[in-house]
């Protein structure tokens, strides 16, 4: 689609896979990074625009039409939001009943939270790859910007910024409920005193540490990887549209199936993902293993 | 692909939207829920609770219809007694009423037989007089005979 012959297949991708970079350049200044390059220069107090537009942009619409049918809610017959939204409700719930055993009001509206969210951000990846980035890149060439070099990714799961953000917090979490329900000399002892004893302190505290670190660690990653190769996948399918009617073709079937089989990959992330903060911050409620 | 501020930036977003939701969104779908679910159950129980007053009127009902049918049989009976009594009542009275009649209209016939008699004695004793008036007219005094005739005219 956009692939025009200047660009390389290579140019293609890296193009795709760079945000919308907001921050001070070592030598330019404050604005938007032109290259990929210079986006890594930015260093650390940078912005990604897209990927905070995006998820701000979804998670608003999930609490808009969440909070417009908490509003209207009754107890009579339901209409058709409601009705919908009372099942994605009972769907949490019901994994927040199965999997955690402590009392603590916060976990269902994190499970809630965690599990509509991540949806509708990996839906984005359902947009063709093309679409919105290359009106954008038009839009903002009205303003005099190289289109080739405004880069956008609109599938914000696909930063790990985005991913390693939730994933933190849940951590956070983790912790500060591990402290609270064990106090700290019982949580200390959770990682230090098992599973060899006393006489195992260290292997203990190098056990049970990576025990605790991989937790964030494989809740951002496994849905970053998942959602990165997905949409990988279709920005590859998107450079066979340059291949000729026939390599068009079939990059449109493949496309159709990837998608439709992508549905139940984002949807089996978002569950994945609250189901383990539920599993997590229920560990992190008992005293006892 | 890099780390940067954004990470930052996602937490606070991230807590923001978990707090709003825990707030605002899911305390009142949660309670209209549970709200249902009370509202159900008591649907139900009342259905069950209809079903059964439903089956204690039925037999109620069948328990006030006896009640009746036997009433209702009492009533019947009394009323029959009733009207044999009435009607044997009735004959009785009938009977007295047509005994007395009998007698006034035998009372009657008396008096007027007496009164026929009376007015025949006196006829009689009249043409006996004017009878013996003429026989005797001429040898008798009317004034001075008149006792010896009334006299007679007494014993019819």
């Amino acid at each position: 689609m956009a692939s025009s012959d200047t660009v390389t297949a290579q140019e293609y991708i890296q193009h795709h896979l760079t945000n919308l970079t907001l921050g001070v350049h070592p030598e330019k200044g404050l604005g938007f990074a032109h290259t990929t390059a210079e986006a890594a220069e930015m260093g650390f107090w940078a912005i990604h625009v897209d990927t905070l537009f995006f998820s701000l942009l979804l998670g608003g619409l999930f609490i808009w039409l969440f909070k417009r049918v908490a509003d209207r809610a009754t107890a009579g017959v339901p209409g058709g939001a409601q009705n919908f939204v009372e099942w994605v409700i009972d769907f949490v719930e019901d994994n927040v009943r199965g999997s955690f055993s402590g009392k603590n009001p916060m976990v269902a509206p994190l499970a809630l939270t965690i599990f509509v969210w991540i949806f509708l951000m990996n839906l984005m990846d359902l947009v063709p790859v093309d679409l919105i980035p290359h009106l954008f890149g038009q839009f903002m060439g009205l303003f005099g910007a190289d289109p080739h070099h405004v880069y956008l990714k609109i599938v914000p799961t696909t930063d790990p910024n985005a991913t390693f953000g939730m994933a933190l917090t849940v951590f956070i979490l983790i912790l500060y409920y591990s402290v609270k329900m064990k106090g700290a000399a019982g949580f200390a002892g959770e990682l230090t005193l098992q599973p060899f004893g006393k006489w195992g302190i260290p292997a203990n505290l190098l056990l049970e540490g990576i025990n605790l670190f991989s937790k964030p660690v494989s809740l951002a990653l496994r849905l970053f990887g998942n959602l990165y190769a997905g949409e990988m996948i279709f920005i590859l399918i998107a450079i066979m549209y340059s291949g000729g009617i026939i390599m068009a073709a079939a990059g449109g079937l493949l496309q159709i199936a990837w998608a439709i089989f992508h549905i139940l990959i984002i949807t089996l992330q978002a569950f994945i993902f609250m189901v383990l903060t539920i599993v997590y911050l229920d560990m992190a409620h008992h005293t006892h293993h | 692909m890099n780390i940067n501020l954004t990470l930052f930036a996602q937490m606070i977003a991230f807590a923001v939207f978990v707090g709003f939701c825990m707030k605002y969104v899911w305390p009142p779908i949660v309670s209209a829920l549970a709200d249902r679910k009370a509202k159900i159950a008591e649907g139900l129980a009342a259905a069950e609770r209809g079903h059964q007053e439903k089956a204690l009127g039925e037999q109620r009902a069948l328990a006030v219809i006896k009640e009746a049918k036997t009433a209702a049989a009492d009533i019947v009976s009394q009323a029959q007694k009733r009207a044999t009594e009435i009607i044997e009542e009735a004959k009785t009275d009938a009977r007295g009423e047509g005994g007395r009649i009998v007698a006034a209209a035998q009372a009657e016939i008396e008096r007027e037989t007496n009164r026929a008699r009376e007015v025949l004695r006196e006829r009689v004793a009249t043409l006996a007089v004017a009878a013996a008036e003429k026989i005797l007219q001429k040898e008798i005094d009317i004034a001075a005979h008149k006792g010896i005739v009334d006299s007679f005219a007494k014993q019819l």
